[in-house]
């Protein structure tokens, strides 16, 4: 159920989705996305980049930032601008929780606009990659 | 090693390279893409899979979700060319970096991208910087992309950072 424009406040915290991506759903991503850079599905190669492990596609960790501002918003609504930093890694089977915050709320040639502050987690609360978002509320 | 540091890794042919507009891709906007982007990220909401729901809900056909701009026509005369994030394009750094890492990605959306619609996209280097961190020295590479639909209409603009180190 899409969020109404007159639930969201200022400082409001948005619904949590938690994402744990396998390593099956990183070849799935690759194959999604067309990026098949080795270091995501590869051990040997990623630790031969000195790498400790595999690790999530950047990209992919954006993808679940869309997809929470999505069902945030449902298909009345519409994610104007959104992105984020890679600031950490992430690993396969560790759990990524996005999060986000309400900063603004107001109205622009007849939009209702929300801007957020988004992000994802790693199991030790690391926010791995901060982000924003400007999404329209309604039709 | 402390001589060679002093010299920049940026250098004038790269520096040429900024703001200079390449040649136009073409991106397809189809439905099984969509299915499997979708798919791929976990997504459970029945428009981008179900063409009779994306139509219930207003679209003209599946939308993109979020961080999907369509997928490039792969040319196999071109494909050994790119490494990942086109890192072995264009001019090179005075000192060779091997590896590269996603650095973050920004997109502004300016109307519906759905099933059917055809992207013409132009890509061009919008910023470098060099810097020093925990990886070593780093390459910042900033490029900005803009998406035109098949009317014309800029629908999108993603702007995309690459680490090479």
């Amino acid at each position: 159920m899409a969020v109404s424009w007159d639930e969201i406040t200022e400082g409001m915290s948005v619904p949590e989705l938690k994402k744990k991506p396998s390593t099956q759903q990183l070849v799935l991503w690759a194959a999604g996305s067309g990026d098949f850079y080795q270091i995501h599905y590869d051990k040997d190669f990623a630790v031969g980049t000195g790498l400790s492990n595999i690790i999530v596609h950047g990209a992919l960790k954006n993808a679940f930032l869309g997809q929470f501002l999505h069902d945030w918003i449902g298909n009345e609504g519409r994610i104007k601008s959104y992105g984020c930093s890679y600031r950490g890694m992430d690993y396969p089977n560790d759990e990524y929780t996005c999060k986000g915050t309400v900063t603004k709320k107001y109205e622009k040639d007849g939009e209702k606009l929300v801007d957020l502050e988004i992000w994802g987690e790693n199991p030790e609360g690391k926010k791995t990659t901060p982000g924003h978002a400007t999404v329209r509320i309604g039709k | 090693m402390t001589e060679a540091q002093a010299v920049p890794l940026i250098t004038d042919a790269m520096r040429a390279e900024v703001g200079v507009e390449s040649s136009p891709t073409t991106y397809e906007v189809d439905k099984t893409m969509i299915r499997l982007f979708a798919r791929s990220v976990g997504h459970t909401d029945p428009v981008y899979y179900d063409e009779a729901a994306a139509k219930a809900a207003g679209y003209r056909s599946l939308p993109c979700p979020p961080g999907y701009l369509g997928t490039p026509v792969f040319k196999p005369s071109a494909g050994g060319e790119a490494g990942p994030m086109g890192r072995n394009r264009g001019a090179q750094p005075s000192r060779p970096l091997n590896r590269v890492l996603n650095g973050g990605t920004d997109i502004e959306y300016l109307d519906d991208i759905c099933a059917g619609d055809v992207l013409t996209a132009t890509s061009h280097l919008a910023n470098l910087e060099e810097t020093k961190g925990s990886i070593g020295e780093m390459l910042i590479v900033t490029n900005k992309t803009v998406y035109k639909n098949q009317d014309g209409k800029v629908v999108a603009v993603s702007t995309g950072t690459a680490i090479r180190y």
